[in-house]
């Protein structure tokens, strides 16, 4: 996988939340997304920088315009150095949730992605990776 | 500070977002709507998120929650003009918006409201022939 273009914005205030989406939206279209795929990632990206915010402490996320035979995509890893996860598969299941969201974060933007990754240890942080192919 | 225009029409309360809405400006528009529908005793909320790009969970439960809270004070709340793109994310996102009347543009919407305020007047007129 080759990454043509990158960089790094700072996920430290609901504000920086609008800013992320905005970005995915300019850097997907430049990719050439489509309107629905679009909708998509922008859609994840909020719910991903909203819990590196709420749930994280703030952090950052990496924008990435990625090419691998022959294909585009858009690649985003969120990071922080918060408290971390306790319980992955919980994290991951519909309506669980620690705060006072609805619990749709992690396990909606999964599926409105092609691929998903996430590392968290306690005490040192959590890292999500998504991925959207044109 | 920046904020949301809410209109009044009528007996109903016009609401249309423009705006990429950050957390607070969603939890302000709660806040001064309910406050609103309280002060005017308003018996519709139309709300146009015709410009929205996209609506996460966040703003989805804020939907839900402002239909509601709406509810329990005596108004009907019907959402309009939601782009494909944003319903077919919405569902795959996992929420469904289960309890919010939703109309294609603001025409229906607020043919949709009319037609609650007609059987609202006709139940009151029951009630009086019962009496």
């Amino acid at each position: 996988m080759v990454v043509s273009k990158d960089e790094i914005m700072e996920i430290r205030a609901s504000d920086h939340v609008v800013l992320v989406r905005q970005a995915v939206r300019k850097w997907s279209t430049e990719l050439g997304f489509g309107l629905v795929d679009q909708t998509k990632i922008i859609t994840a990206a909020s719910e991903l920088a909203r819990n590196t915010l709420d749930y994280g402490g703030g952090g950052t996320v990496r924008l990435e315009a990625v090419e691998s035979g022959g294909r585009r995509g858009l690649r985003l890893i969120f990071e922080d150095q918060g408290p971390g996860i306790v319980d992955l598969e919980k994290a991951l299941t519909d309506g669980y949730t620690t705060g006072k969201g609805m619990g749709m974060g992690l396990s909606g933007s999964k599926r409105l992605v092609n691929e998903f990754d996430i590392v968290s240890r306690v005490g040192e942080g959590t890292r999500v990776t998504i991925t959207r192919w044109k | 500070m920046e904020r949301i225009p809410i209109l009044r029409m009528g007996g109903f309360l016009l609401v249309t977002i423009q705006v990429d809405m950050h957390d607070r400006l969603v939890t302000t528009l709660q806040d001064e709507l309910t406050t609103m529908i309280a002060q005017t005793g308003a018996h519709g909320v139309l709300i146009d998120i015709s410009s929205l790009d996209m609506v996460d969970s966040f703003i989805g439960r804020m939907i839900g929650d402002i239909a509601g809270m709406s509810r329990v004070l005596d108004a009907e709340t019907v959402v309009v003009g939601m782009r494909p793109a944003v319903a077919i994310t919405l569902v795959e996102l996992g929420l469904s918006l289960a309890g919010v009347r939703t109309a294609l543009d603001v025409e229906k919407g607020m043919g949709l409201l009319r037609a609650a305020t007609r059987r609202r007047l006709a139940e009151a007129d029951d009630g009086g022939v019962e009496r």
